[in-house]
């Protein structure tokens, strides 16, 4: 049973990565084809790194999810205290309105916002191209929220709620208290939030598609029209910077918890 | 003599429609020590939030100094809390822990060096600056949370059951201190408990309440000699409490017997409840007694043995250092001190029957009070 299980566990491992491999290899390969492996190359990284407009698409792409995972974590965590001290009965009204824009299908969520735009932006403000790239960033922080307020809702949940009482008892206004107690001890939340929105936002085609123009085009939204021809070997290059710079992050993250932890197990020990 | 610091008048509380304090009429005097005393759910953590500012009150008005401070926020009041679970805040050493009030108010680095400092001595905490607050004891966090609150000086300290969380030895240390830090500081402190042993050993004052109401109102020795009704006669200490008729002055009937006793100002044959303590009881030999019963369990308690005897299918308790097995038959004796008698309240025949006593049943609620609020 047990050696089952650790097959089992080998196995799914083995699935969730083997396309990462697969697309690792390829970007390192000098045939032509994915089929054809003939040999180790740096080629197309030199390619990436020389195609400029492939690389402002990665910039565009950053600076949308950067902007929009900041201002989404701001209002997501300022959102989840508001949410927080609702009496328990709209506290759960709350969450479930912001849990749906989460289930809802990323497609609907596109083509209402789109309809929104297009109506606001032409009709009331009288705009002949009313999709550009504040409309994306609206829609990003839009869809990023949830993700936000999801994962700072339980800290605060956690959070000893006298800790707010004594910083107002010393001397603390409310905001004062936010900024000098509540904030440190619900961040471990807003950091996960903030890395979630961000990640939302970067990978995101479906919603990005209907909300944006011309005038700012996301990597993702590109890529998607390269599927018509073939793709480039240099793009699996970029994929692969992606995919470590992803799996450098998360690493990252979890390693400072777990140091933080044995610190407190540490301490909790100390006496 | 010391003057009236705060005032609470006709304070009501109310959450989702469920009256939590009724018509709170209360005043505090400067340096005075006062315990609000009752079981969970009294209303007493309640009325100490709204002293502190964390609650509005429903209705009613809350003076400090002479003026109104309903809408008055916690961080404008002259009031400091210690809290129940102390409150540290985590991600601060114990330096800057007591040091937060401080600078929050932007008091001179060099003052708040010596304040700290001076704080650090006197909760007997020098040497513990740069420790991390959950690395510390129970015990420890405690003083660290009383350093941070009277660093700033306030003229009252509210201590929300600042001892609950403390074992017996550590918490009977805890409340000479607290008494002594109370008294070298000379300021107000109003603490909250359920434990009636604290109130009436710290105390000045001692406010029993419960149903959101004030049952009494006085000094340890008036509460425990003199409680008003059969609730407080229960709550503070044990008692057997009797149905009986006050005759006339001092001539009390209960168990078909006539007492003499101390109690006057009753209406000639009203109702009353009789509370006898346990530790006034003389027992006697049956024939010398004024009444006779049986034991029918006995309790070794370490100073004194606690036994349940019937008298004529009601039981009582007594407290004796000498032992009288179970079975036996004793008689006993009262004098007109050992009779206090109370007007009949809400609370007459819930009270004060030993029919059901077992220790371990006491044991068991005192458990579940600890949980509390």
């Amino acid at each position: 049973m047990k050696r089952a299980n650790r097959i089992m566990t080998v196995l799914i491992f083995i699935f969730l990565y083997i396309p990462m491999v697969v697309l690792i290899v390829a970007s390192f390969n000098t045939g032509k084809d994915i089929t054809d492996f003939s040999g180790f190359t740096l080629k197309q990284y030199a390619r990436l790194f020389q195609d400029r407009s492939l690389l402002k698409l990665l910039g565009n792409s950053l600076l949308i999810s950067v902007l929009a995972s900041f201002i989404a974590t701001v209002f997501g965590t300022v959102a989840a205290l508001g949410i927080h001290n609702l009496n328990p009965k709209m506290r759960k009204v709350a969450m479930t309105l912001t849990d749906i824009p989460m289930t809802n299908p990323d497609i609907v969520t596109g083509v209402s916002l789109s309809l929104l735009f297009v109506f606001v932006g032409t009709k009331m403000l009288g705009q002949r191209n009313s999709l550009t790239f504040w409309t994306l960033l609206i829609a990003h922080i839009t869809f990023n929220l949830p993700y936000v307020i999801l994962n700072v809702m339980p800290k605060l949940k956690q959070m000893d709620a006298s800790l707010t009482d004594a910083a107002m008892d010393l001397g603390c206004t409310r905001v004062q208290a936010f900024f000098k107690v509540t904030i440190h001890e619900i961040m471990p939340g807003v950091v996960s939030g903030a890395i979630m929105a961000f990640t939302m936002s970067l990978d995101d085609f479906v919603i990005s598609y209907f909300v944006t123009g011309p005038s700012f085009i996301t990597l993702p939204v590109e890529i998607y029209s390269y599927t018509k021809k073939p793709i480039q070997p240099k793009i699996y290059a970029m994929f692969t910077l992606l995919f470590l710079i992803i799996f450098a992050l998360m690493t990252a993250m979890n390693l400072t918890q777990l140091v933080s932890d044995r610190k407190k197990a540490a301490s909790h020990l100390g006496h | 003599m010391s003057k009236e610091l705060i005032r609470l008048r006709d304070l009501t509380m109310e959450f989702d429609g469920e009256r939590i304090l009724d018509g709170i009429n209360l005043y505090i005097n400067d340096h005075e020590f006062l315990t609000l005393l009752g079981p969970s759910g009294c209303g007493k953590t309640t009325t100490l939030r709204i002293i502190g500012g964390f609650l509005t009150p429903t209705s009613g008005t809350v003076t400090f100094d002479g003026q109104v401070i309903n809408d008055v926020p916690p961080y404008k009041r002259q009031i400091n809390t210690v809290f129940q679970r102390y409150a540290l805040f985590p991600h601060l050493d114990v330096y800057d822990n007591i040091a937060f009030g401080l600078r929050v108010a932007k008091v001179p680095k060099d003052e708040v060096d010596s304040r700290v400092r001076e704080m650090l001595e006197i909760v007997s905490l020098k040497g513990y600056e740069n420790r991390k607050v959950d690395s510390l004891s129970g015990g420890q966090q405690q003083r660290v949370a009383i350093a941070r609150a009277l660093v700033n000086r306030p003229k009252v300290l509210l201590l929300d059951e600042p001892l609950g969380a403390l074992d017996l030895r550590l918490r009977k240390d805890m409340q000479n201190e607290l008494k002594r830090i109370q008294q070298a500081m000379g300021i107000t402190f109003i603490y909250v408990t359920h434990d009636q042993e604290e109130a009436l050993s710290m105390s000045d004052t001692v406010v029993v309440m419960d149903k959101g109401r004030i049952q009494q109102i006085g000094r340890p020795e008036d509460i425990y000699n003199e409680p008003k009704n059969a609730f407080v006669a229960d709550f503070i200490g044990e008692s057997n409490i009797l149905d009986g008729v006050m005759l006339s002055d001092y001539r009390v009937k209960f168990f078909g017997r006539i007492f003499e006793c101390v109690d006057k100002g009753f209406a000639p044959n009203e109702p009353v409840d009789v509370v006898i303590r346990p530790e006034d009881i003389d027992i006697v030999p049956k024939d010398e007694g004024h009444l006779v019963g049986t034991v029918t369990g006995v309790t070794f308690k370490g100073l004194n043995y606690d036994i349940i005897v019937e008298f004529k299918g009601f039981k009582w308790l007594i407290q004796t250092t000498d032992f009288h097995g179970i079975g036996s038959t004793i008689g006993i004796r009262l004098n007109p001190e050992d009779i206090h008698i109370m007007h009949k309240s809400e609370y007459s025949g819930l009270f004060g029957d030993y029919s059901s006593y077992s220790a371990e049943y006491d044991e068991l609620t005192e458990d579940a009070d600890g949980e509390e609020e």
